[in-house]
């Protein structure tokens, strides 16, 4: 059974996938990480925390007139995927997401324990 | 033999390869050409009623594209804003930049056949669609027999 999910999950790796591209800025209370994902309407877009894999997964949606011959492609692909590992100051459970016109963000804040304090001077 | 000035670059080569093979499959190059790899990536298709045109233009606001179509070259044009604030700001950090950002022009050759006249242009989910009527005098028809 186990072996069976292996070799699925394998499969759907190995499947060719457009890469997003991606903008990753931090700042003191965490980090903030814009993806494109042009064509994916919000039903369709998948994301996920996995222990400390952030995973992207989405398909892109274009609704194509009957009978269209292509004849010129650059985006051949109609699904996306990354995944990115988090490092253990960010809290996973409070990761929040928002789509808007194809572009993703996504807000991973940090741990109350990693964020930065001043720590007071005791005068002896 | 012919032998490079500089040390070969594996992924240079790929970029050639990949150039050499795709143009090798442009089975109608244009002296126009179609350059590829800009921004926005195009998709372009056809049916004998419209020419469609996809720009995948994430995260634009609609207003702000300027799409022209003139003596059959469509152009589309913008600007697409950094999400990451100015550098100078010493509590964020960029780690990682890959999105476009700044202006683009992108330009199409259309076929002779496209009627001006017709155009209609969508934004949904980030992608611009631009559709072109072709003219009613080109489109196949069934010739009736007397």
């Amino acid at each position: 059974m186990n072996a069976v999910t292996q070799t699925q999950d394998d499969t759907a790796r190995r499947e060719p996938t457009l890469l997003p591209p991606v903008d990753v800025i931090e700042d003191t209370t965490g980090i903030t990480l814009y993806a494109d994902l042009p064509g994916v309407p919000r039903d369709k877009l998948n994301l996920r925390v996995e222990g400390d894999q952030l995973a992207i997964e989405a398909d892109l949606v274009i609704a194509l007139p009957q009978g269209m011959q292509p004849s010129h492609a650059e985006v051949q692909l109609s699904r996306y995927r990354r995944t990115f590992t988090l490092s253990n100051e960010l809290d996973a459970d409070k990761v929040s997401a928002e789509l808007s016109q194809g572009v993703l963000r996504v807000r991973i804040p940090k741990a109350e324990h990693a964020q930065p304090r001043r720590i007071a001077v005791q005068v002896a | 033999m012919y032998r490079s000035l500089f040390a070969r670059d594996a992924f240079a080569e790929l970029d050639r390869l990949q150039r050499e093979m795709s143009s090798l499959f442009d089975l109608s190059p244009s002296i126009r050409g179609f350059a590829r790899g800009g921004y926005p990536a195009l998709n372009v298709g056809s049916t004998p009623q419209s020419v469609e045109i996809y720009a995948f233009a994430p995260g634009m606001d609609p207003a702000k594209i300027e799409v022209n179509l003139d003596r059959g070259v469509l152009t589309l044009a913008g600007e697409r804003t950094a999400a990451a604030p100015a550098a100078s700001d010493e509590k964020t950090t960029l780690h990682v930049n890959e999105r476009f950002a700044g202006r683009f022009r992108r330009v199409v050759s259309l076929p002779d056949d496209v009627d001006p006249a017709a155009v209609t242009a969508s934004y949904r989910d980030g992608i611009l669609h631009v559709s072109i009527q072709r003219k009613a005098a080109a489109q196949p028809r069934r010739i009736e027999v007397q």
